[in-house]
């Protein structure tokens, strides 16, 4: 096995295991293009499951928080209870809300 | 159509039909498994490694078939591992060494091109257990297509050294292409019965499919050889399958009994 050529960069991967359910982050790929990305993704998470979409999005696309952001970013939620959808009846037989 | 319907006549062509499909799925499968640890980078080992499986997965249903249409109680592997290379009955492009990723890709290409041909055509076989392996082939073959194409494109239209390189494994390539397109009387009686395509007769449509591809990526179809390459179907093979059988065999042979 060579060194990865410098033309190729990591994508993420995002698997749909059926219709209508979310896209759901399955992990990565080295490619050059979208295209190969795709089938790359194909070959590495989608041959043994259940797979009927899939996402291939450039790594250096994806902003994201970071590890330190934690505390100021996520905990004012925590103390305003309101915020969270369990005062709810979910009627019976729904699923993925 | 079942196996029950079919004259003794037909039977024999078809046996013999089943076992070029068969091979020449065994073989290409073989050549690519010799990727398996070796590829350019870790997805595409995984990518040759998967069109490896799906070819043995073709082979073990064909020969599997051709052993029941003989009716000698043959197995898949039976046929697969303790046959000589002379009762081989591939066509010599598969069994070429793998080469660089170019000739690889190259083969892959001018070989899948083909495949989807004649499995799209095998799924409306009048011999039903023919048809339905077909239908499973078909979508297969159809990504093996679709992944040696892209390649094309970007080994073609890639580096100075990834064109040169493509472009000279087809011009060694060529000249094994005419086997894929051969018609005899087995091929003819069963066109005749319904029970195989006319692939022969869909040559210009495979040129198309090629030269399509082949002017996206830059490359040059090559000029028509002097002589094409023959013999193939009727066990005449390369020195190369020999060594390539003899690495695949060796397992079984040394031990038949062995079970994994």
């Amino acid at each position: 096995m060579t060194e990865t050529n410098d033309r190729m960069v990591p994508w993420e991967v995002f698997v749909q295991p059926r219709a209508g359910a979310p896209h759901e982050h399955a992990g990565n790929v080295h490619a050059a293009d979208a295209e190969m990305a795709l089938q790359n993704a194909r070959d590495v998470y989608a041959r043994r499951g259940n797979v009927v979409s899939i996402w291939v999005v450039p790594a250096a696309a994806i902003h994201a928080s970071r590890p330190e952001d934690t505390g100021p970013f996520f905990d004012p939620a925590d103390d305003k209870p309101y915020r969270h959808p369990s005062f709810y009846k979910v009627p019976h037989g729904t699923r993925n809300i | 159509m079942t196996l029950d319907a079919l004259d003794t006549a037909t039977k024999t062509a078809l046996f013999e039909y089943l076992l070029r499909l068969g091979d020449d799925a065994l073989i290409l499968g073989h050549r690519l498994s010799e990727w398996c640890g070796h590829g350019p980078y870790l997805e595409e080992d995984i990518a040759l490694a998967n069109i490896a499986l799906d070819c043995l997965g073709h082979a073990n249903a064909l020969l599997g078939l051709a052993g029941e249409v003989e009716g000698a109680g043959q197995s898949a592997d039976d046929l697969a591992f303790f046959r000589d290379a002379i009762e081989f009955r591939n066509v010599q492009l598969v069994e070429l060494p793998r080469g660089d990723f170019a000739f690889t890709i190259a083969r892959q290409f001018l070989f899948s091109a083909y495949a989807h041909l004649l499995y799209e055509g095998l799924r409306e076989s009048t011999f039903e257990p023919l048809a339905g392996i077909a239908a499973k082939a078909y979508k297969e073959v159809s990504y093996h297509l679709r992944h040696s194409s892209e390649w094309m494109l970007r080994l073609g239209d890639g580096t100075d050294e990834s064109h040169r390189r493509t472009q000279q494994a087809l011009n060694d390539l060529w000249m094994y292409t005419g086997e894929l397109f051969e018609a005899d009387d087995v091929l003819h009686a069963l066109v005749e019965a319904g029970i195989a395509p006319d692939v022969p007769a869909a040559r210009s449509r495979w040129k198309d499919m090629v030269t399509t591809v082949l002017e996206a990526a830059t490359l040059q179809l090559p000029p028509e050889p002097p002589y094409m390459a023959s013999g193939g179907r009727t066990g005449f093979h390369t020195e190369h399958l020999g060594h390539l059988l003899a690495e695949m065999q060796f397992l079984p042979r040394a031990y038949p009994d062995a079970t994994w």
